[in-house]
């Protein structure tokens, strides 16, 4: 398999505070907002008109190519069935805004450094126990109803999302809201940017797909933009199921106010020459960078372990991909076929003198297209069933790859704060001899800030370590259930096929023997 | 000469085919028609075009051109084993394991000349039936009936008017279920290739589901257990369409192709029957133009002329009837197989289906 290079997770808003604002720290506001109010909902409201995020209709997507330079050449490189699972949407757009830290979830008070160890062990325990009682989960998401909204390149289709649950987190029990793609986009852009870097394992969004909707814009209203909508549909329906299973994500204001509020702040296009766009860009340069040159010290072989297993299971699944796009390829060539022989039993049956012989080669003509109909049910369902399944499976694999990439990075800044307490210290020293003494007093200021960097790099570094454990676990079990789920679904499918081709063939049994 | 068959035309079967490099040598038995014994002999395809040849050729048989010649499946082409090529020139019938496909239409073949009225009295087919060697190496005369398809003037004389409503409504229905069933055997022919195209595809996916076992740990281990099954579905599900493209083939796909080579053949007759009238229509009119001391050879001519024509068309018209009553018994039974092995097929399959939905629900709620 080709090398893949985890794309480099852009984290704008934490490079922003360490590079360019060394005077801002990132901490002390945070401690600042939780004092002030911890469940604030205005918090996560942040002028959502200056988050750069999203797709705003096809001139976002050329943008969007325009941006990820790096993976367009992945792109053309792959050049195989499987375009889809490597275009640029691999790179989680992250929004742009405030610490992500601001927010009333527990990770928020994880990042306050006066918490001690102790307390934060038992805040993770918390965590999990709710865990469990979600276990019990009750929270249906349907996506239906597409409608086209616009006219020309400037459509677009527009969702009906609808929640039925008995959680408690709701103001109702049952209630929808209209939705339109990028909205979508927006909602994982702004997850993406809160936890991936603490280690969880955000759910990618759906794929854009430029080819699709340009088809759809245009008005054609053919076989393959149904599809391509109905794909879309189901895809979206499953990125929510996906999401609010996450205990943690489920709790996300960004994620109810999604759900819930009827009025949502359009998710503007990323412009590539907008401020934020370009400093994304340098960003994603110098992680580059900076990850072909870190080199960790990895004391627990279990991450390694698990990196490679899932290098291996990336490769597995892309193989059981493309083999199951075949069989749907073929399938589908299967009832293109039966439909053309019925047409030509069709028509032998009319040319036809013998009576009882004509109706038996009509009847035939019949059965195969009743069979047609069948394939293409069943194209449907080994489509829906496996391959989009997979197709998730590798998607969510970059983003598994991702939180392991955010801890070699958090390993990595604990690593270079530890490299620069030592050199405040060293400067600290020199300053000693060199009677300034409010230079003296500003060195040991820093020396103190570094302190705590290094005090927090740590705990970060722990954090994310132990979260990532968590979220792979919940990701392995997952993985076993969602595959037995769609093998029961796809024999149950199978089974019907066959109870209908039974049914078929003991209707025409007669008229066949009916020939004298 | 003619004489009667010494076997029971029904007791034929090819019952082995045997490869030699390039050549298929095929056992034919039968029964003995006096005797409760039977006969085997060996031949090759050239034998069986000498025994064709010899049908045309025969001589003394009143009104033989109008006879429909039971269709002899073209040859195999060499090398044997390029699976495009003979499925370019043998169409359905390169399908099928070992040839069985073919095989069955040859069987068919002799069983269908062996109880013509006309036909089963050639001397020629006794022999090839019954004599331990094999009289392919005598080469007969090249019989006088020539393959439609080679003379060039045969579109003009094709659509040539005839003097007899009967006959004209005949070539036209036949020109037309010929080529119909014609296409309706290509059709079948694709939809059988894409089944097997589906099985192939199946086993893929089988073999990339085996590739995904691992024991990294606890739940790669629940994971292979799991794609096991799903590979174990799978391989049924290939099955099933092997099963699928077998019944299609050994039925309805083997029945169409023998309907299309027999409308092929009555075309050809009716051909020759169109030929001969266009000659008696210009002999009669040389006749009227030839000069008096010329004329009583002439209408010597046109008399043998009409003579011949008119048996050809008695002749023709038997022929016609056989026919119709004949492919339709012979389309009923192909239908009705084609049914009951589809039906079969498809109740085995729910069966097995059905039971992996069971095991899996109680495997997968452990």
């Amino acid at each position: 398999a080709e090398e893949r290079e985890p794309p480099p997770l852009h984290d704008a808003a934490q490079t922003d505070f360490t590079e360019l604002e060394d005077g801002e720290d990132l901490f002390v506001s945070t401690v600042s907002v939780i004092e002030s109010s911890s469940t604030s909902p205005e918090a996560s409201n942040l002028p959502a008109e200056d988050m750069n995020i999203g797709s705003n209709g096809p001139k976002h997507e050329e943008m969007f190519l325009d941006d990820d330079d790096d993976d367009q050449d992945d792109l053309f490189a792959e050049a195989t069935e499987e375009v889809s699972l490597d275009s640029p949407e691999r790179q989680p757009i992250l929004s742009d805004g405030p610490s992500p830290a601001i927010t009333p979830v527990t990770p928020t008070v994880m990042m306050n450094p006066r918490v001690d160890a102790a307390v934060f062990d038992r805040l993770m325990e918390e965590d999990e126990d709710d865990e469990e009682t979600l276990d019990t989960f009750d929270i249906q998401i349907s996506v239906s109803d597409p409608e086209k909204m616009g006219d020309g390149m400037n459509a677009f289709m527009v969702y009906k999302v609808s929640t039925k649950t008995s959680l408690s987190i709701f103001n109702s029990d049952e209630f929808s809201v209209k939705r339109r793609f990028s909205d979508f986009l927006g909602l994982h852009s702004k997850l993406a940017s809160k936890y991936l870097h603490i280690g969880y394992i955000v759910p990618p969004a759906p794929e854009k797909s430029i080819v699709g909707m340009t088809k759809v814009k245009v008005g054609k209203e053919d076989l393959s933009s149904v599809e391509f909508v109905e794909k879309r549909r189901s895809a979206l329906e499953r990125y929510l199921m996906r999401t609010v299973k996450h205990p943690a994500l489920l709790k996300d204001p960004d994620l109810l106010q999604f759900l819930e509020s009827s009025e949502l702040p359009r998710a503007v296009s990323t412009q590539a020459l907008s401020g934020a766009g370009i400093l994304r860009m340098v960003n994603k340069a110098a992680d580059a960078v900076n990850k072909m040159t870190i080199k960790m010290n990895e004391s627990d072989a279990w991450f390694e372990e698990k990196q490679q297993q899932f290098e291996n299971l990336d490769v597995q699944l892309r193989k059981l991909h493309a083999s199951v796009e075949s069989l749907v390829c073929h399938r589908k060539e299967l009832s293109v076929n039966t439909a053309s022989f019925a047409k030509s039993a069709a028509m032998l049956g009319n040319s036809e003198d013998h009576t009882a012989l004509s109706r038996a080669l009509s009847q035939l003509a019949e059965v195969e297209e009743k069979i047609d109909q069948l394939h293409q049910e069943q194209a449907y369902a080994d489509f829906y069933h496996f391959s989009e399944l997979l197709g998730d499976y590798v998607r969510l694999l970059t983003a598994v790859k991702g939180v392991f990439d955010q801890r070699m990075k958090t390993w990595a800044k604990w690593q270079d704060a530890q490299v620069m307490l030592q050199r405040k210290r060293e400067a600290e020293a020199k300053l000693q001899y060199a009677n300034k003494p409010d230079k003296l007093q500003q060195a040991k200021d820093e020396i103190k800030e570094w302190e705590g960097k290094v005090q927090q790099g740590e705990r970060d570094f722990e954090q994310i370590s132990k979260s990532i454990r968590r979220e792979v676990g919940r990701f392995q079990k997952d993985r076993v259930k969602d595959f037995k789920l769609v093998i029961l679904k796809y024999l149950e499918s199978l089974v019907h096929t066959q109870q209908q081709l039974i049914k078929y063939w003991e209707a025409f049994l007669p008229e066949a023997k009916a020939i004298a | 000469m003619m004489t009667e068959l010494s076997v029971t035309a029904s007791s034929i079967r090819i019952t082995d085919v045997t490869q030699d490099g390039d050549i298929l040598t095929f056992a034919i038995t039968s029964q003995k028609l006096n005797s409760s014994g039977g006969v085997c002999v060996f031949r090759t395809y050239e034998d069986f075009d000498w025994l064709q040849q010899n049908l045309f050729s025969q001589e003394n048989v009143p009104g033989l051109q109008g006879v429909i010649f039971p269709p002899l499946p073209p040859k195999v082409p060499s090398p044997l084993n390029t699976a495009s090529k003979s499925l370019k020139q043998l169409g359905f019938l390169a399908l099928g394991h070992d040839w069985q496909s073919y095989c069955k239409a040859l069987e068919f073949y002799l069983q269908q000349v062996a109880t013509h009225p006309i036909l089963s009295q050639c001397k020629a087919l006794d022999s090839f039936l019954t004599k331990s060697e094999s009289p392919g190496k005598q080469r007969g005369r090249k019989g006088i009936l020539n393959r439609l398809s080679q003379a060039v003037e045969g579109m003009r004389k094709e659509s040539h008017k005839d003097v007899d409503d009967f006959f004209q409504k005949q070539r036209h229905k036949n020109t037309n279920l010929a080529a119909l069933s014609k296409v309706a055997t290509e059709k079948i022919l694709d939809v059988v290739l894409t089944e097997q195209k589906l099985a192939l595809a199946c086993g893929h996916f089988s073999t990339c589901l085996h590739l995904c076992v691992n024991q990294d740990d606890e739940a790669a281990v629940a994971f292979s257990k799991i794609c096991l099954k799903l590979s174990d579905i799978v391989e049924a599900v290939k099955r099933n369409f092997e099963k699928v493209a077998n019944n299609n083939i050994a039925t309805l796909g083997l029945g169409l192709d023998l309907e299309a080579r027999y409308e092929e053949a009555e075309k050809e007759m009716l051909f020759r029957r169109t030929c001969k009238l266009i000659e008696l229509e210009t002999v009669k009119k040389n006749t009227e133009k030839t000069k008096a001391n010329k004329r009583d050879v002439m209408e010597e001519i046109q008399k043998a002329t009409e003579k011949e024509f008119s048996l050809i068309s008695s002749v023709a018209k038997q022929e016609i009837e056989r026919f119709h009553s004949s492919r339709v018994t012979v389309l009923r039974s192909f239908l009705v197989g084609w049914c009951e092995k589809q039906l079969d097929t498809a109740k085995e399959c729910a069966k097995l289906y059905s039971q992996y939905l069971d095991t899996c629900k109680n495997l997968f709620s452990e």
